[in-house]
């Protein structure tokens, strides 16, 4: 039954990533990159991990796609990029060396022995409780924690600076 | 029961899915979604390798990661707006100022 679900959220999300890709209007594409982004925290609820599935909810699927959105409408920028390529030979060796990452990956994960494929969701029930994580953050994790506290401060004053205005010297 | 090698396969493909959008594409918002999907295929790889290990460790890394992804998506769309600011475009071939 799991593997059902994991099947069909795994062929959601490469869907939703393809077609992230292929989308000539960025609208599309934000949308698509937010069906390919659900479908991972289906996937996440799938591997036990219910407090993750909330914040991949709330914060990708709600707070990024919305400032994407957002950001797209505000540019004009959905209209299609034009044809022509200024370096000619890049997207048929992009495509060959993403061709090539797949195949290096699909490798690795295939040639290792049967041991290391040891199936997940084996583990305590609770394991991965809003809980146990609150518990583990404000506790072993509380420096790293109070730290992001400052990237999310830097990232505002940032965003502040380069839209402040120049006032004219009077 | 899901063998983690799937996870880790589909973390896999959605990588590389991300590799070709950043290649390919040439609109700028389209290059920062791939990159959003990079680290989203990151994050599965690490919330299985958790489970796997029963560590929660993998978990509260991918928690910090979602965080570092926001506040990069908001100062990365502020430059973009910035740049369309002055040159009107959000194609990332046109903006080559500092090519020599």
């Amino acid at each position: 039954m799991e593997l059902v679900v994991f099947i069909i959220s795994a062929v959601v999300a490469i869907i939703g990533a393809v077609a992230m890709l292929l989308s000539k209007n960025a609208i599309h594409s934000a949308l698509f990159l937010l069906l390919n982004l659900a479908a991972i925290a289906v996937l996440y609820l799938l591997l036990r991990a219910p407090f993750l599935f909330a914040i991949q909810l709330i914060v990708y699927a709600g707070a990024i796609i919305v400032l994407f959105l957002f950001v797209v409408m505000l540019l004009g920028a959905e209209r299609a990029e034009d044809e022509r390529d200024l370096i000619a030979w890049q997207r048929p060796v992009a495509l060959a060396m993403g061709l090539l990452l797949l195949a290096e990956t699909i490798y690795i994960v295939f040639a290792r022995p049967a041991a290391a494929l040891a199936t997940v969701n084996s583990g305590a029930e609770d394991f991965g409780a809003p809980l146990k994580i609150g518990e583990a953050l404000f506790s072993t994790y509380l420096l790293p924690f109070e730290l992001t506290s400052v990237i999310l401060l830097a990232a505002i004053v940032g965003v502040i600076v380069l839209h402040k205005r120049e006032r004219p010297a009077a | 029961m899901v063998p983690t090698s799937y996870f880790i396969l589909l973390s896999g493909v959605l990588f590389t899915l991300g590799v070709l959008g950043v290649l390919v594409r040439r609109n700028a918002l389209v290059v920062f979604m791939s990159i959003e999907l990079m680290l989203n295929s990151a994050n599965l790889a690490l919330v299985t390798f958790a489970q796997a290990r029963q560590s929660l460790g993998g978990q509260i890394l991918v928690f910090f990661v979602i965080t570092v992804a926001a506040a990069e998506v908001a100062v990365g769309l502020a430059l973009l707006v910035a740049i369309f600011g002055t040159k009107r475009t959000t194609d990332i071939d046109e903006i080559s100022s500092l090519k020599g």
